[in-house]
């Protein structure tokens, strides 16, 4: 666990370097990120993933899965990888201020 | 002495060989992983494995219930202890291969894991490579065109090693 400031807030990040409170994150937090993570600036297109990353961890308690990104049309897989480059889910959930995600696809 | 961290691994090709359902599942499994890690990664199908990729087989892979001595991790499922190995005799019942593959997918979906096709197309989209081998291909009298779509090529053995270069290369 360790607080540091980002986007002019301070905020915690657990030991895998994802927000350790999801409820404490915005858009400017997400931008700050989204640049650690090596993306220049978060288009619409992103912030739309992030939030559909969002509202499903609020609604099952976990990011969705590549698979269901695809499935339910939300992002076809060749646009997820464009996207989020190396690494997709993870990156995609750490963005959006969630836990790292635990599954194996 | 020195303390550096490893290097981390950033290319893995995956040689799948065999063509049961049990035996295809981990190769894409590794081989998506790989992506999802930002790793390039491709899997070349070889020698039985041909059956994952071919456009008549891609949906019918099976678990092999004779001569499979690790099916003992399937006896909980039906209430046995898992340390009881599974009956031969009862393997080759007609229909058992179908029930113990039809209970693999099945977990396999509780598990959001795709099917074989689907998989694929899915490891095929995010930049992951799939191979066939021209030996394999050549020896079962099989063509391109017998295979799935996410086939990027057929390669020789050569090629596929080029292909390779820098990767840690993984038997399945």
């Amino acid at each position: 666990m360790a607080s540091r400031e980002i986007a002019g807030v301070t905020v915690e990040f657990d030991d895998d370097n994802f927000m350790a409170d999801h409820t404490a994150w915005n858009e400017a937090i997400a931008a700050e990120l989204a640049n650690e993570e090596g993306i220049e600036t978060l288009t619409d297109r992103h912030i739309e993933i992030v939030q559909y990353f969002r509202n499903e961890f609020e609604s099952i308690g976990t990011a969705p899965s590549i698979r269901k990104l695809n499935k339910s049309g939300v992002v076809p897989t060749k646009e997820l990888y464009q996207l989020f480059p190396g690494g997709p889910a993870k990156k995609a959930a750490r963005i959006a201020g969630l836990k790292k995600p635990q599954g194996c696809v | 002495m020195t303390d550096q961290t490893p290097e981390p691994i950033k290319k893995v090709s995956i040689i799948c060989a065999k063509g049961g359902l049990d035996e295809v599942y981990p190769a894409l499994i590794m081989a998506n992983g790989a992506r999802m890690e930002g790793m390039e990664a491709s899997i070349f199908f070889t020698f039985f494995g041909l059956n994952a990729i071919m456009k008549k087989m891609v949906k019918n892979l099976k678990v092999a219930t004779v001569g499979n001595p690790s099916l003992n991790l399937a006896m909980p499922m039906m209430k046995m202890p898992v340390t009881m190995p599974f009956p031969t005799i009862m393997g080759a019942i007609p229909g058992v291969s179908n029930l113990a593959t039809w209970m693999m997918k099945n977990e396999m979906e509780n598990l959001d894991i795709p099917e074989v096709d689907e998989f694929l197309e899915m490891i095929s989209d995010s930049g992951g490579h799939i191979y066939a081998c021209k030996l394999a291909m050549d020896m079962f009298k099989l063509e391109k065109d017998d295979l799935v779509d996410s086939v990027e090529a057929v390669l020789t053995v050569g090629e596929f090693y080029e292909k390779s270069a820098g990767a840690s290369i993984i038997f399945i």
